[in-house]
């Protein structure tokens, strides 16, 4: 298969990344919201999906979560830099420091998770 | 398929989320580490002004950024646009709020 020329850019694989990470999290967003809602109707229901979370798979889950989380909220950033903010070659330097950044966050978690 | 508008309703909600999600991830990596427990948070949440105008803040926000999002992806790639697609928009954007609007109610009231 060839390979559009544009898809070789750094630039292409932030924007897919920032894309693959908004999709999943927006997907995600009523599966979350409804559990928390669960608070009210059935607390038991809750607690038993709580319990749920402490399987080791769904930790590892929640740890790929919170990486899309972190992608997608420091992509983000590097994109409103580039818009509101005057352009220096510093950006490329802030974006791999975003990158680390997300990377640290994620596993942050996944360490206090597991 | 973006027009001013939604574009800069796009990249507030952006601005107003950033810091928000960040305190979430702070609270969250707290909250869980002595296990996980309903009782426990809703303790710590309910009651709170100041948890309930965070998270309600972030929930509008988030269901904003999330209906934008979504209708790009949905116009770039099946090429739905004009009445349909700002109808599709407003659906995906209010079913997000109600739904995060109960989520918030839940937790801290």
């Amino acid at each position: 298969m060839m390979i559009r020329p544009h898809r070789h850019q750094p630039l292409w694989f932030a924007f897919v990344l920032h894309r693959l990470s908004g999709l999943g999290l927006a997907l995600f967003l009523p599966a979350h919201f409804y559990v928390l809602s669960l608070a009210l109707t059935d607390i038991d229901a809750l607690n038993g999906l709580l319990k749920w979370t402490e399987n080791p798979l769904l930790k590892f889950v929640e740890g790929g979560l919170v990486f899309l989380l972190a992608v997608h909220i420091f992509g983000g950033l590097r994109l409103l830099a580039l818009e509101f903010l005057p352009w220096s070659p510093r950006q490329k330097t802030y974006a791999a420091a975003a990158t680390a950044t997300a990377f640290f966050v994620a596993c942050g978690f996944l360490m206090n998770a597991v | 398929m973006i027009g001013v508008r939604l574009y800069l309703a796009q990249r507030l909600s952006a601005m107003i989320m950033a810091p928000l999600i960040l305190v979430h991830l702070v609270v969250m990596i707290y909250a869980i580490q002595d296990g996980i427990d309903a009782q426990e948070i809703l303790s710590r949440t309910r009651g709170s002004v100041w948890w309930a105008a965070m998270y309600g803040l972030l929930a509008a926000a988030v269901s904003v950024h999330a209906a934008i999002g979504l209708r790009s992806i949905v116009h770039e790639y099946l090429k739905i646009t004009a009445l349909p697609l700002n109808i599709l928009t407003w659906a995906i954007g209010l079913f997000l709020m109600g739904m995060g609007a109960n989520a918030v109610v839940a937790v801290t009231l």
